[in-house]
């Protein structure tokens, strides 16, 4: 009895060492070669494999930063610049810091400001949903309110409002990945620069219908007047196809825009104290009329220079 | 008789028939018409027209932008008063051409009367361009420009025309009362397709719940069959009720026994299906010269009060149509365009009427109410409903994981969105809404590996 078990383990523990010999013998002879660096990189990713950098996951975003030998092109949104710094280290490359981001829903048309014109009753997708018409308002460009962006968030950073019907970004917990901006399928969400202390001047609205027809349908539509591009000083508003859009780089946060726009389009987030309309339009109105004066005052002096200059010549 | 039918799946729903003894009225002309560039499958008509333009009826409005497209006439006489987008039924902006209409002139060289044309053009090449310059596109829901359906490509050659006169979608009686009122029509502009097609039979499948259609359908094929030796060819069939039998190939399956191949043509299979409605336009271009400007609309639902069916002219508002009917009933919570198994629901009545439009069908909230969703038992329902012969609690499982080498392998780009799967459900699980999407984006994966 005692000999079988004796023997049973002497063949087990043989067949075992045979094979394992076999195994690194194979492993040695086919082993594929590939850059060290590569596994040093994947350790200092983030690893939540969101594929916000474009990448299938962080092992291919690894691989690519390798492959290529500089890191213009890659940029991992999850770990931000200093996710970046450690990669580059690991690589003795050089990385450009790029502003921290985050996304933005750019659509304020709740159940109040936006009404219902037609019940969707089927399923729960705003993709399925787009298939099929424009939505449940007259609004045909803003937010269908099925939430696909909360479904395709792997941070768990959006969540919907039941009282406004629009999806709200926790902005401690979302990183920029981008994969929002992908599952929206009227692009309603963005990703722009989180700005100082987070605070951000943006258009929350995405409608690119004239005035009358934006302001039907939505109370809180961009109607394309102007006027916040007439304002801005720093030339960071452009209007196109009856929208503004604020370019991010350009702001530098004045809210001049957000205190002169009729509809409350134009959203200015995080900062510390409450829009003050009046004083800012106050402002606005002593600049300008500043600037009335001044360009009277060159219109005159142009006058008197061309008045002068028949004398001069006459001389 | 022997009844034909399509061996896999289909379902049995109430066929709702409710205005099939409604004869055709002629609808008054609106102040304002609305033309859309993109009343047929393919690229959308270019205008011709300018704001000011005085047009006549039946006067070509656009052009065609591409191979599969087609010409578009003015419905009215009148002034062009503007060419902008305007929402259609899906609230999508599509151009269209306004026309404020003054008195009802139409163009020289059409005619109006009544009176049955039976001489049909030997020359092929003149059949397909009247058919063209006339804008004819399939009436049977695609709205699939009918020259191009009418010219196989070389190497392959129809063997047998299908007049689809089954009407299988419940409430439409629209292809009914046009087989009744105007038989002899539809009979000679099968013979003209016939014709076009080098003398191919013809065989006009007509489901066994009109048996009135059946009787005027025969009847005129057996008097014209006398008069008219192009009319020989043509065969009258009854078809079972069954859904979806006026499916394409549902329609080939019953008709020639033949399957089309997963993504081949009916042409492949030696078919060309036409609608009856096409038939009658085909007729109408052919030997009146008249642009498909005009159609034959149901307007229908238990809600209300009276049943009709209209012949409209395109570019009509829906909303002018239903005021004409006796206004939207209150209990109407949803309104379709096209039957209640494939129709889309309107969401902007002031979109207006297109060469296809085929009703308006209102549903009580009761009617449209759609079940709460619970778990798939795999009771197998939906495959054994399936025409096509798919799985559709896989599909659908499949859709929701995203599984599109999944999806193709189980071949979804086969499915014609018929809904019967949905039709029988007894969870409720909405498999048409996931597998709809899922098609489309396996058949751009296919298309993108050409």
């Amino acid at each position: 009895m005692s000999s079988t078990i004796l023997w049973t383990i002497l063949v087990l523990f043989a067949l075992g060492v045979v094979l394992a010999v076999m195994l690194y013998l194979l492993a040695s002879k086919f082993k594929v070669e590939e850059d060290p660096r590569i596994d040093e990189v994947e350790k200092v990713m983030p690893g939540a494999n969101c594929g916000g950098c474009g990448f299938a996951g962080c092992r291919a975003f690894a691989q690519s930063c390798v492959e290529a030998g500089n890191l213009d092109n890659n940029f991992c949104p999850v770990g931000g610049n200093d996710t970046m710094k450690q990669v580059a280290a690991v690589l003795g490359l050089e990385v450009k810091e790029k502003a921290p981001q985050v996304a933005v829903v750019r659509c304020n048309g709740t159940c109040e400001n936006r009404p219902r014109t037609s019940t969707y009753d089927g399923i729960a997708s705003c993709r399925v949903q787009s298939m099929l018409y424009t939505g449940e308002t007259g609004c045909r460009y803003g937010c269908l309110g099925c939430g696909d962006c909360v479904n395709a968030c792997s941070f768990g950073a959006l969540s919907m409002d039941p009282s406004t019907g629009l999806p709200v970004v926790d902005e401690s917990k979302c990183t920029a990945c981008g994969a929002c901006t992908k599952a929206c399928p009227k692009a309603v969400i963005e990703l722009r620069n989180k700005g100082p202390k987070g605070m951000r001047v943006y258009v929350s609205c995405v409608n690119k219908d004239k005035g009358a027809v934006a302001r039907k349908a939505c109370a809180a539509a961009c109607i394309g007047c102007g006027l916040c591009v007439k304002t801005c000083t720093k030339g960071a508003i452009t209007m196109e196809n009856n929208l503004a859009y604020i370019d991010y780089e350009k702001c530098k946060l004045c809210r001049e825009c957000e205190a002169v726009c009729s509809t409350g389009a134009i959203a200015g987030v995080n900062f510390p104290k409450a829009l003050d309309k009046d004083a800012i339009k106050a402002r606005i109105k002593e600049r300008q009329a500043k600037a009335a004066e001044a360009a009277k005052a060159a219109a005159e002096a142009a006058k008197a220079a061309a008045a002068e200059k028949p004398e001069t010549k006459e001389a | 008789m022997k009844k034909l039918t399509f061996r896999i799946g289909g379902i049995h729903p109430a066929d709702s028939k409710i205005s099939a003894s409604c004869q055709i009225e002629t609808l008054p002309l609106p102040e304002k018409m609305y033309v859309s560039m993109a009343q047929h499958l393919g690229a959308p008509a270019t205008p011709i027209v300018a704001v000011g333009d005085k047009v006549k009826a039946g006067q070509v409005i656009a052009e065609p932008s591409g191979f599969i497209s087609a010409y578009v006439h003015s419905p009215a006489s009148g002034t062009v008063t503007a060419i902008a987008p305007r929402a259609d039924i899906a609230g999508n902006m599509m151009t269209h051409v306004e026309i404020t209409v003054e008195g009802d002139e139409w163009m020289e060289g059409i005619d109006l009367s009544n009176t049955l044309v039976t001489e049909i053009p030997s020359d092929k090449a003149f059949i397909l361009d009247r058919i063209k310059m006339n804008g004819v596109v399939g009436l049977g829901g695609a709205t699939f420009p009918t020259h191009v359906k009418l010219a196989p490509p070389p190497g392959k050659k129809a063997e047998c025309v299908i007049l689809n006169g089954a009407e299988c979608e419940p409430y439409l009686t629209s292809d009914t009362r046009i087989m009744i009122e105007r038989s002899s029509e539809i009979v000679v502009g099968a013979a003209i397709i016939s014709v076009a097609l080098d003398g191919c039979p013809v065989v006009i499948g007509i489901e066994e719940n009109k048996p009135e259609a059946i009787q005027a359908m025969t009847q005129a094929v057996e008097t014209l069959r006398k008069t008219v030796p192009a009319c020989a060819c043509i065969k009258v069939e009854t078809l079972k009720k069954k859904y979806p039998q006026g499916g394409e190939k549902q329609l080939i399956d019953a008709v020639m026994r033949r399957q089309v191949k997963s993504g081949a043509l009916p042409i492949d299979a030696g078919a060309v299906v036409q609608n009856v409605a096409t038939a009658l336009a085909v007729y109408e271009a052919v030997q009146k010269n008249k642009p498909l400007v005009t159609n034959v609309l149901t307007v229908t639902g238990e809600c209300q009060k009276e049943q009709h069916n209209y012949l409209f002219r395109i570019g009509m508002p829906l909303s002018f149509v239903a005021q004409q009917a006796g206004g939207v009933p209150e209990q109407a919570a949803k309104i379709i365009s096209g039957g209640p198994m494939m129709g889309k629901a309107i969401a902007n009545l002031e979109a207006a009427t297109v060469k296809g439009s085929s009703s308006l069908l209102y549903l009580t909230e009761e009617q449209t109410k759609r079940p709460a969703a619970t778990a798939c038992i795999r009771c197998g329902r939906c495959v054994d409903a399936c025409p096509m012969g798919l799985e559709p609690n896989l599909l659908f499982k499949l859709a929701k994981a995203g599984e599109m080498e999944q999806l193709e392998a189980n071949s979804v780009h086969d499915c014609i969105e018929c809904g019967c799967c949905l039709y029988g459900c007894p969870a409720g699980v909405p498999l048409l809404d996931l597998i709809r999407p899922a098609k489309g984006d396996v058949i751009r994966i296919i298309r993108s590996r050409k």
